[in-house]
């Protein structure tokens, strides 16, 4: 039985300008899993997460979403088919309070479940419970981290893609944020992670996906992976 | 000044201030959200006076005419940002003038073919048309303070709309990261329409409104937009909180002018822009 993916890229070719980015990416996600994202810095990855969102436009290849082509629709529509962003670089919105930027945010998921309500965020991100009322730019990198998270919970998701997210954080507050991304997983929600930390990725994820300058070279379990210390050698420098 | 003239003043100060908001307030919205310099606010004040002019005849009472006259100048807004303003968005501030700048000319001549030249007025709506008299020889008209509790109300309801929504806090969003809020699965671009549509109605409203104190007449936006303008400078580009202090800073400044230093009755506005951006640069009330 092959269930639809939650999204899928079929031959993905990416430009920016005249710079070829993505050279033909194959990417799948299906309900459920944990996908890792692999590969060194400018090798594509967050140019891929942002054109299976429509944030930017392949030139060539599809996009589909719950074995729609979703490739020329808008993200907002892309985004209603279950699926959460937690940028690089975070993006949460400073002029807004920690409240506003989820209640902003809130709405039932692709399939009319509320799992996620504003109380169950905040129970499950007591800092952020603390600091409701203040201004997003007020927060802490890690608190701000936990508001993109918290925010796309918000969303309802059956996919949460999170590119960097333990990003320049302390190495506490890392481990608090890979504590919360394994809970996500657990409740069922399907993950993207792209991170540094390749041992913690690897130990989360049931697959992985490695790109060098924007082609896939690898594609497989993380079993398979961790059978294969040389590609992470090769291809990540570790 | 005795006491009764000064109040009498400040009133007018207030009325004026107030009814300048509803204008200023659209235009710090579109300029502050949508990036967009619109040129063409001032007209859409001028179209709403216009219709309270065409619809006060075909009704009878402005009071009827307003209230047809508000969904019609938001759904206008709406169809000619679908129509033209969404182009924009993208597109640099030059281009933006010259647009904008082009739909005056095309308002004001469309005023000309359909209502000539000439200045209207406009009946004060017969249950307000009293007056409160102040002493044995002043007194002061009811619909003045109408218009001021109207703007009132219509300030309050945008302060909730911004601040307690949840449009108001997408708009807000939107105006620090389109795209992340378009991948939280919001759509902006409506949300654009309704904020455009807004500013239209609430400008069109402003011109309704004042219609039976300042008469209908041609080229009556103009003077309204670069008082406007001046209102969103000193504000600060985009806050709403801002355009209401200016707002109300402008009509003090611009009646007491008239008042006490009527000779340069003219510079009083602008000598309180000057001093405002020597003091802060960014308006009083930064983004927000
Ligand atoms: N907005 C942009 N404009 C031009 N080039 C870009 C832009 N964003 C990324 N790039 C380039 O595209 C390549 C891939 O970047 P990116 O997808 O961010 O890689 P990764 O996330 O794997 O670090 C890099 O060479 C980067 O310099
Ligand atoms: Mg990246």
């Amino acid at each position: 039985m092959t269930a639809t993916p939650i999204i899928e890229g079929r031959d993905l070719h990416t430009y920016y300008g005249a710079s070829h980015i993505l050279r033909g990416v194959d990417f799948t996600v299906s309900r459920g899993e944990a996908v890792a994202l692999m590969g060194r810095n400018g090798m594509g990855k967050s140019t891929l997460l942002k054109s299976l969102l429509g944030l930017v436009r392949p030139q060539r290849g599809e996009v589909r979403a719950g074995g729609e082509n979703v490739t020329a629709q808008p993200t907002h529509r892309i985004a209603r088919r279950g699926i959460a962003y937690v940028p690089e670089g975070r993006g949460i919105f400073p002029n807004l309070s920690v409240r506003e930027n989820l209640v902003m945010a809130a709405r039932s998921g692709a399939r009319g479940q509320r799992e996620w309500t504003l109380d169950r965020v905040l129970a499950s991100f007591p800092r952020l419970a603390d600091r409701i009322g203040h201004a997003g730019d007020a927060l802490s990198g890690g608190e701000q981290q936990m508001l993109t998270i918290g925010r796309a919970l918000m969303t309802n998701p059956d996919l949460l893609i999170l590119d960097e997210a333990t990003e320049g954080l302390a190495p506490l507050m890392a481990r608090e944020i890979w504590a919360i991304i394994v809970a996500i997983r657990a409740s069922g929600i399907a993950t993207v992670v792209v991170d540094r930390n390749h041992a913690a990725v690897t130990a989360l994820a049931d697959r992985a996906v490695i790109l060098v300058k924007g082609q896939v070279v690898f594609s497989g379990t993380a079993t398979e992976l961790r059978a294969k210390p040389e590609l992470l050698h090769t291809h990540l420098g570790v | 000044m005795d006491l009764p003239t000064f109040l009498i003043q400040l009133l007018n100060a207030v009325q004026y201030g107030l009814l300048l908001f509803l204008v200023a307030s659209g235009l710090t919205l579109i300029f502050g959200i949508m990036g967009v310099i619109n040129l063409a606010h001032g007209a859409f004040y001028m179209v709403g006076a216009y219709l309270a002019f065409a619809l006060t005849g075909l009704t009878g009472n402005l009071l009827f005419a307003i209230l047809l006259g508000i969904p019609l100048a938001f759904a206008f807004g709406a169809l000619l940002e679908w129509l033209l303003y969404a182009h924009l968005y993208k597109r640099d501030h030059l281009e933006q003038v010259l647009l904008t700048y082009g739909l005056i000319l095309i308002f004001e001549e469309g005023r000309s073919l359909l209502f000539g030249d000439d200045v209207h007025g406009v009946d004060v709506p017969a249950l307000f048309a009293a007056s409160i008299p102040l002493t044995d020889t002043l007194s002061y008209p009811v619909y003045r303070l109408v218009i001021s509790a109207a703007c009132i109300a219509l300030a309050a309801g945008l302060f909730l709309l911004i601040r307690r929504t949840k449009l108001g806090m997408v708009i807000r969003a939107g105006s620090h990261d389109r795209d992340m809020v378009q991948a939280l699965g919001i759509d902006i671009d409506r949300t654009y329409r309704i904020v455009f549509a807004l500013g239209v109605a609430l400008a069109a409203f402003g011109g309704m409104l004042a219609a039976p104190v300042s008469s209908v007449y041609p080229g009556m936006g103009n003077q309204v937009l670069i008082i406007s303008f001046v209102v969103v400078v000193i504000g600060g580009i985009g806050s709403v909180t801002g355009a209401l202090v200016a707002s109300l800073v402008i009509g003090l400044a611009d009646t007491f002018g008239k008042v006490l230093v009527p000779e340069y009755a003219g510079l009083a506005v602008y000598l309180v822009m000057a001093a405002v951006l020597l003091w802060r640069p960014e308006g009083i009330f930064r983004r927000g």
